[in-house]
């Protein structure tokens, strides 16, 4: 067996005994992704159920001024409960979180309404709470479709045509697909995915370099007759093989979520089966070397475990910063962004969840910069390990 | 057998070295022997070739160590100053796969680990991950690892540093066994009686230079008598012009 395997397979048995390695590259790393995911998802698809089906709860103050509101309230569906405030005393009700909204109906109503001039409701609710002003905007609606149903009333009965005042009529097409529409959510769990890469080979690319050297037995290791790429090499092909380990199980459980959470009921479509997965691992896995030279480069130049920890916590964050960009730019699938890595493999698997063709030119291009990026930290990484300054 | 010629080096403007030859044979156990700081770690890397020298060269049986590094290297055995070990594999495991780096056949290095288990007593722990081993047992799997490709020439550097009694003995019968093989060592030390009970041959460096060359006895003798530690301190004491 050659010096590289020989380095490797060391790595790979010594990390499986280790229950840190373990624990960030079999559990943390894959599983915390999908399981935010999937409570996320289903969160929402809850919070979608109780927007449309639920009867809208409102406390009126003054129903005795609008006898004709109340009642085209309640034939909305509106659950309707009459309150008696004094002055300031809904205010302080809303914000105490005693009630959720109150429509206040003055005294001067009737008089302005009969007159024909604008009359006031005011509507009190908490717009920092997400719940209470959903339920405010649902209010405005109906205050909205009871007003304009008025106002067509009252130009009738002077003969006018109430088509007068609607110069437009606005017809909306969404072509956004039921997988386009998913992308919204699914589009940082490409980021969990590329994440999950990385934590697979965070401890064993801080313990085959800076742990070797805090345990002492680095110069052992360097004073023996093996080139010191073989060194290098074997450590970088450990890491990378837990580093697909962990990307496997991420998907497997991306796979399985997606399987539990019914997204259609969100009007989405999760275009994520065995196949996408599938596609998904050889797109990351020119990823998968970039980030073990990586995290195995910056690891070199640390004299402690601590410091290396500290070191490879900001090149975790790394990947996100392309990511964050693309979707506040909202970037799309481009050739010239494919050169980028992470970038391009975020837009890859973004594509694909979408159901957008993807050209292999692009599948290629995004393959070869990352390898060839990986490549080049190796060859740094081995020249460091060459240096004098390797003993510490 | 083990040579330095005229080795210097120089960290920044600080020559730790300047200028150190001598010879390490075969058959024998030569100290080098020194104060904290004289060099002697810097110097026994450059024999190792983990350093290189600004100048001169060292030789494992007349092999230059950074001209044909693999050769030489194959030929040396080394137990650097840290000498730590892999926790999560066993003693076993640690010493093959220093034989498997040595590019030992895996069935030649499982009798070789068997043979070094038994000579230097490790039976009752060799197959047990080194976790929690007291440093004696520590320093035996080490000494294991540097010796299971059967090198001819073993550097160790400070080998008794936080050994107990019993460890030291045991470690320098060990040391004796080895040389009565026939192999070269070289150890450095800055424990005079460690280098007086073991040593056929003694080299004291000061300030990075080499200030004796000889038996215990002859050094012992050029400094008027007494013991070996105050010949060692009236050496030191005239390299730095007190004498």
């Amino acid at each position: 067996m050659g010096p590289l395997l020989c380095v490797f397979q060391k790595e790979f048995r010594e990390n499986l005994r280790d229950r840190r390695t373990l624990f960030s590259a079999l559990l943390f790393g894959p599983l915390f992704g999908p399981l935010l995911f999937g409570a996320m998802v289903s969160r929402m698809l809850n919070q979608s159920v109780i927007e449309s089906d639920e009867p809208l709860h409102l406390s009126i103050c003054g129903p005795e001024h609008a006898p004709g509101l109340v009642s085209y309230l309640e034939s909305q569906g509106v659950r309707v409960r009459f309150v008696a405030l004094p002055p300031g005393g809904a205010r302080a009700a809303v914000r105490s979180g005693a009630e959720q909204v109150i429509l206040i109906i003055p005294a001067e109503y009737p008089a302005r309404f009969a007159a024909a001039v604008p009359a006031p409701v005011l509507l009190v609710a908490d717009s920092s709470d997400s719940q209470t002003r959903k339920i405010a905007d649902r209010v405005r609606m109906l205050l909205g479709a009871y007003g304009s149903g008025i106002a067509q009333l009252r130009l009738q009965v002077r003969g006018v045509s109430p088509l007068l005042v609607m110069p437009l009529t606005i017809n909306d097409f969404d072509v956004a697909t039921p997988a386009g529409r998913a992308v919204m959510i699914l589009g940082f769990m490409t980021y969990f995915v590329l994440f999950a890469v990385l934590m697979g080979g965070l401890y064993l690319a801080i313990d085959s370099t800076a742990g070797e050297r805090e345990r002492g037995s680095l110069e052992a290791l360097l004073s023996l007759p093996v080139a010191r790429g073989n060194l290098v090499g074997g450590k970088i092909l450990a890491t990378c093989a837990y580093m697909c380990l962990s990307l496997t199980l991420s998907l497997t459980a991306f796979v399985c979520i997606f399987h539990f959470v019914p997204l259609e009921r969100l009007g989405m479509s999760a275009n994520l089966g065995v196949g996408t997965a599938l596609a998904f691992f050889a797109i990351c896995l020119p990823f998968v070397p970039l980030g073990a030279a990586l995290m195995t480069f910056v690891a070199s130049f640390t004299r402690s475990y601590r410091e290396a920890q500290t070191y490879l916590a900001a090149v975790l964050l790394v990947p996100t910063l392309p990511i964050a960009f693309a979707s506040i730019y909202s970037l799309k699938t481009k050739s010239s962004l494919m050169f980028i890595p992470s970038l391009s493999q975020h837009l890859l698997m973004t594509s694909i969840l979408k159901d957008e063709p993807v050209a292999a030119l692009d599948i290629f291009v995004s393959a070869g910069s990352s390898a060839l990026l990986a490549l080049i930290l190796m060859v740094l990484t081995a020249r460091h390990w060459r240096r004098e300054t390797m003993l510490g | 057998m083990i040579e330095a010629s005229a080795l210097n080096k120089s960290f920044g403007a600080v020559a730790a070295v300047a200028e150190v030859s001598f010879v390490a044979r075969d058959g024998q156990i030569t100290g080098l022997l020194g104060p904290n700081g004289a060099g002697k770690s810097t110097c026994l890397r450059m024999l190792y070739g983990v350093l290189r020298p600004d100048s001169g060269s060292a030789r494992i049986d007349g092999i230059d160590i950074l001209g044909e590094t693999s050769t030489a290297r194959s030929r040396l055995g080394v137990l650097p100053h840290a000498a730590g070990l892999y926790n999560n594999l066993s003693a076993r495991e640690n010493i093959e796969y220093f034989g498997a780096l040595q590019s030992m056949k895996r069935k030649t290095a499982r009798t070789r680990t068997d043979l070094l288990s038994r000579s230097l007593g490790m039976d009752a722990f060799i197959e047990r991950r080194v976790k929690g081993f007291s440093q004696g047992q520590r320093i035996k799997v080490a000494l294991a690892r540097a010796l299971i490709h059967d090198p001819g020439n073993l550097i160790l550097d400070e080998p008794t540093n936080g050994l107990d009694v019993m460890a030291i003995r045991s470690l320098r019968s060990m040391l004796q066994d080895l040389r009565a093989q026939g192999r070269c060592i070289l150890f450095s030390s800055h424990v005079m009686q460690e280098v007086a009970a073991l040593c056929d041959r003694v080299v004291i460096i000061g300030e990075g230079r080499v200030l004796a060359d000889d038996t215990p006895q002859a050094i012992r003798e050029a400094c008027g008598g007494g013991t070996l530690e105050e010949a060692f301190l009236r050496v030191l004491g005239n390299a730095a012009g007190l004498g």
